[in-house]
């Protein structure tokens, strides 16, 4: 039966595939949105990084909608890992010295790394979620190498409140006088300035330290050892 | 160019189906990566690198992370099979 499924599955993935790809030749530009976005962005947003000022200027909405997302994911990984008992980071040997050495190498270089992809979103490629998942992985590392270091929960979720709060707030600062939500506002500065670009960055620095937050909460999450699991099923190993 | 594009697209293919015959599930989480990877080199070649560092942090890097974690969490508490 279930390889039954499978087998539709299979056949019904297969037709669309094989239908797009003879549609494929057909398909001659899907619009001119791109078009008209590469001649106006720079002088309406004022990013030199066309993508952001699409990702943050004109679908600032979808933005935050994926932040919303993304939270509501790591909350219920939360909730699954943190339901089944108590769990704590286990305390037993740390990690050897090529793994301790590389940690106090890499963390710095990797929290320069993050930050500078936030903060130059929107001038060259990258930018808040792209920082954040580095700067999660960043911190991470030392977790890596010491098991069992203490790991402050609570700090981290208030920077994560603090920082999704601040991306709403910026967007609500933008109503007044009759614009919409989340319209790119404050000065736009000169092209490929750092400073430039209005309240872009701002709203990347937001969400590159709300989703670093979240994901490294949640990787710290999933790397503790259940204890009391292991205690009731001696089976386990 | 397309050379190498086609190197990269037999590597992704290869190891896209050595991911489901490997039985160590270890090796198959780095096939797995090699795959993100080759899609994140395929991306800066096609002059899309915002998707290919989305693809290589969050598919070749958080994603093997996230995996390797369940592996290590799930073959730590469940039965021995």
């Amino acid at each position: 039966m279930q390889r039954l499924a499978s087998l539709i599955f299979l056949s019904g993935l297969a037709f669309m595939l094989v239908s797009l790809y003879l549609q494929m030749d057909q398909v001659t530009g899907v619009s001119n949105a791109g078009q008209m976005i590469n001649a106006v962005s720079a002088k309406e947003i004022g990013a030199a990084n066309l993508v952001t000022s699409v990702v943050l200027g004109y679908r600032g909405f979808d933005t935050l909608v994926e932040l919303s997302i993304l939270f509501t994911a790591a909350m219920a990984a939360g909730l699954v890992l943190a339901g089944e008992g108590k769990y704590q980071a286990r305390a037993a040997q740390p990690a050897g010295f090529i793994l301790r050495a590389g940690a106090e190498l890499l963390f710095p270089l990797l929290m320069v790394v993050g930050f500078y992809i936030i903060l130059h979103g929107h001038l060259t490629p990258g930018g808040g979620f792209q920082g954040g998942v580095i700067l999660a992985t960043a911190f991470f590392i030392p977790v890596l190498a010491l098991p069992g270091s203490p790991v402050d929960h609570g700090l981290l979720s208030v920077i994560e409140s603090l920082a999704g709060a601040a991306f709403i707030v910026i967007g609500l600062l933008a109503m007044p006088g009759g614009n919409a939500f989340l319209t790119p506002m404050l000065a736009k500065g000169t092209l490929g300035q750092l400073v430039s670009a209005g309240s872009l960055p701002l709203l990347y620095i937001a969400v590159g330290l709300k989703v670093g937050a979240e994901l490294s909460g949640l990787l710290v999450n999933l790397a503790a050892y259940p204890t009391a699991a292991s205690d009731e099923d001696p089976e386990a190993g | 160019m397309e050379l190498l594009v086609l190197v990269i697209v037999i590597v992704m293919l290869v190891s896209a189906l050595a991911m489901f015959v490997l039985q160590d599930l270890y090796a198959s989480l780095i096939a797995f990566s090699v795959v993100s990877l080759g899609l994140a080199i395929l991306f800066v070649l096609l002059r899309a690198p915002d998707v290919a560092m989305t693809e290589a942090t969050v598919g070749a890097g958080l994603g093997s992370l996230l995996f390797a974690l369940a592996i290590r969490r799930v073959s730590s508490t469940g039965s021995e099979d």
